[in-house]
């Protein structure tokens, strides 16, 4: 038996702590476009989208300054999905749900938490950031691991994966979206280096730019990146490997409780759309269209789950 | 085998390792949060709880006395609550003063009346003992309201267990891992008439901004029950019910950490959002129990304190066993003015204050400090003097303090936590619940005593519990 409350816990301490690293992760990459000349600014500002911390940039900051988006993402405490932010979240979350917890799970956790703020207790400077970066998905990798191998595969564990799922599938397609139009470019920048640079950053902020070439031919392709994120099943931040374990978890929580409920007939509609033959499918349709459709249908889920399980 | 004395002795002596282990010990309490949070310090929302690597020591014969006297103590205290908020007969006999008890917030007029499942009122409490010489205790206090405590002493026992092995091998020490599992136990019997035999225990906390939330979670997680929220928490068909991913499910029995004023917004303060309202309408039917019982505020006040002598003595027809130490209740001129001039000796707590809170530690304290709190005192209106429930409760400070501790050594005052035992050969005993005051397991552990708002006086929980013989 489990406290709505509690489900409600391990979800959203699974989800901020998903978000830090992704954070992390989108910041390496746009600092890694900032040291190419050939990049303007206008990275930064990708990566703010990319963050969904666009707009409460803009109302705070105005124009895209490095030093500011660094440190709007990373410490900031009004923008909640800041690093900081939501580690204390997680953190918050954990604490909340401590019963839940193996010690190793809370350990790690806490550890991450007490590090970072350790990192992030003052702004951090340019040299420094790649150390930063580096250590907070250090952290993150801790807790990830100490939940997997110690934690018992109960509803505990589904809630958890709920979240590190719904909130993954969300940071891959907006990392796509932001991007589409890289993607499908103008027939005049294809094998341009800048192609290469763009694309490049693209699987950067997923961690697959090696993992990449274990599966396509080494020459980046629009249409292969969007399959790798979209539809490959063996790629762990991928549309489909993330709805692969969402319904995992969902079909396991129907089983043991005996009750299918309205996220379970979302996420067979999420399923479907992404059952194409190939991803020129998605990409004649609209790669735009669709991945707008996924995050909506994503932000469904997530508030459809609440409800089912009695924490909305 | 070397005594226990020479032991420490040996200890402390060595002290460049002491302050290896000491530091090795901070770090695990930091890894694995233990904490717990001081209100109105915004500089550390958490702090770690400050732990003294030198233990004390009870030999086996200074324990026995000591759970005696314990247990007469919590006896009468249970007997005093039965009979504030029934016949009130040590009121009609004179020995205590109608007005400190008609005049005082701790009172609860709604559980006038009301008998608590068992009949048990205080089913956990921490007395706070100080040791005067070998042998010699006196209660600094009583806490029976929702005393904390006892999650730090048993995580002190397995540091202490991790750090040094060879103390536990030379040293019989009694063991205090059972204490969870007693509680359940206890918990359990207490349940309300048509529980079941597997009544539903929960334990209710304020959440993860209390100070205790540690030891909330802690106890909930060693027993094996849920942790709950006001929130959790709703009347479904006159009973207690909890939010679950499957719906509502029944709760029997609420170990709660909550203050009384927080508990129902429909029968107390009214803009409490950690209470569940209605719980007291259901408690009065006799549907939950909750422990401990509502209104047992009343035998804690320090101006009840005082009286706690006259109370034992009238309840159990002995003297006490365990003596208070020395009070003067600054309601009467002569006692104000020996306080007034005996300041820097004194330990002086207002007498509605918990725990820490708006006292005066004289030995401790700074010049500046003891002056603005004899202004304090003295800026009482004359006629608020007179009311025993304004007035304020001196204590002499521990002897202890000042004593030849070594460096890292802190002063300490005991808690000792008492809750009834509920199991007799091993299985549930059903009357447990009805004698469950009478017997019952002791358990100490030094742990800070109440000042951890005063910053020059680092006190301290440092858990040595030597045991008990039950």
């Amino acid at each position: 038996m489990l406290l709505g409350r509690t489900a409600q816990g391990l979800y959203w301490m699974n989800r901020y702590v998903e978000r830090a690293e992704n954070m992390a992760r989108l910041l390496e990459t746009g600092l890694r476009m900032s040291l190419t000349s050939t990049a303007g600014t206008d990275e930064w500002g990708s990566v703010l989208m990319s963050a969904a911390a666009d707009s409460a940039y803009k109302a705070k900051h105005g124009a895209y300054e490095e030093e500011k988006v660094v440190d709007f993402i990373l410490r900031d405490p009004d923008n909640a999905s800041s690093v900081m932010a939501a580690l204390d979240s997680a953190r918050n979350n954990g604490r909340m749900v401590r019963t839940a917890l193996t010690r190793d799970t809370w350990e790690s956790l806490n550890e991450a938490w007490l590090a970072t703020r350790t990192m992030l207790g003052r702004k951090v400077e340019r040299r420094d950031l790649p150390k930063v970066l580096s250590g907070i998905k250090r952290e993150t990798a801790l807790f990830r691991g100490a939940y997997y191998n110690t934690q018992l595969r109960n509803e505990i564990f589904d809630f958890c994966q709920l979240g590190t799922y719904i909130e993954r599938a969300d940071n891959t397609a907006r990392i796509l979206d932001v991007k589409y139009y890289v993607l499908l470019p103008s027939v005049s920048w294809v094998g341009s280096s800048l192609d290469n640079y763009q694309w490049e950053s693209i699987l950067r902020s997923v961690s697959a730019h090696r993992s990449y070439r274990f599966v396509y031919e080494a020459q980046y392709r629009p249409q292969n990146i969007a399959d790798f994120l979209i539809l490959n099943v063996r790629m762990p931040r991928s549309l489909a490997f993330c709805v692969r374990f969402i319904e995992e978890s969902l079909a396991f929580r129907a089983a043991d409780y005996g009750a299918r409920h309205a996220c379970h007939q979302t996420l067979d509609a999420m399923k479907a759309k992404l059952a194409v033959a190939s991803v020129r499918d998605i990409i004649d349709v609209g790669l735009h269209e669709f991945l707008a459709g996924i995050i909506v249908d994503n932000n469904k889920l997530g508030a459809e789950i609440a409800e089912a399980y009695r924490f909305a | 085998m070397k005594s226990p004395g020479r032991r420490r002795a040996a200890l402390v002596q060595d002290n460049g390792r002491l302050v290896d282990k000491a530091c090795d010990a901070e770090e695990v309490f930091r890894r694995t949060g233990i904490t717990f949070a001081v209100y109105g310090d915004n500089e550390a929302a958490e702090r770690l709880i400050p732990f003294d690597i030198v233990p004390r020591i009870l030999s086996g014969r200074e324990w026995r006395r000591l759970a005696q006297g314990i247990e007469q103590r919590v006896i009468a205290i249970n007997a005093f609550l039965d009979d504030i908020y029934h016949r009130q007969e040590i009121l009609r006999a004179g020995r205590v003063p109608t007005e400190l008890i008609a005049g005082n917030e701790a009172f609860l007029p709604e559980m006038i009346g009301v008998k608590p499942p068992g009949g048990v009122y205080t089913h956990i409490v921490g007395t706070d003992i100080v040791r005067t010489g070998e042998n010699e205790f006196l209660v600094l206090e009583d806490n029976a309201r929702t005393p904390s405590g006892v999650s730090y002493m048993l995580e002190n026992r397995e540091t202490m267990m991790q750090l040094f092995p060879e103390l536990f091998h030379d040293v019989k020490v009694r063991p205090v891992a059972n204490y969870p599992e007693l509680l359940r136990q206890s918990l359990a019997a207490v349940r309300p008439a048509g529980a079941g035999d597997a009544p539903t225990v929960a334990v209710l906390t304020p959440g993860i901004y209390n100070s205790a939330y540690f030891e909330h979670a802690f106890l909930a997680d060693q027993m094996g029950v849920q942790l709950v929220e006001g929130s959790d928490l709703r009347v479904i068909d006159g009973a207690i019910a909890m939010r679950t991913t499957e719906g509502y499910k029944r709760v029997d029995v609420l170990y709660r950490r909550v203050d009384d004023s927080f508990l129902d917004p429909l029968t107390f303060r009214p803009d409490s959002t950690l209470g569940v309202p209605g719980i007291m309408d259901v408690y009065r039917a006799g549907r939950i129990t909750i422990a401990n019982a509502p209104g047992t505020g009343i035998a804690d006040d320090k101006a009840i304190y005082s009286y706690m002598p006259d109370i034992i003595e009238f309840y159990t027809g002995r003297k006490p066993i365990l003596g208070n130490v020395p009070t003067w209740r600054c309601s009467e001129q002569d006692s104000l003015a020996y306080v007034l001039e005996h300041l820097n000796e004194l330990v002086v707590k207002e007498v509605h204050g918990s725990g820490g809170y708006g006292m005066l530690v004289g030995p401790a304290a700074s010049k500046k400090e003891t002056k603005l709190f004899r202004a304090k005192l003295m800026a009482r209106p004359a006629r608020q003097l007179h009311r025993a429930t304004d007035a304020g409760a001196f204590h002499r400070a521990d002897p202890h303090r000042k004593g030849p501790g070594a460096a890292p050594c802190r002063s300490a005052t005991l808690r000792a936590g008492v809750g009834p035992r509920a199991h007799r050969a091993g299985r549930l005993d059903p009357r447990g619940a009805e004698g469950g005051v009478a017997r019952r397991q002791f358990l100490a552990g030094w742990r800070h005593q109440g000042h951890l708002g005063i910053g020059r006086l680092k006190c301290c929980s440092d858990a040595r519990p030597k045991a008990s013989t039950g």
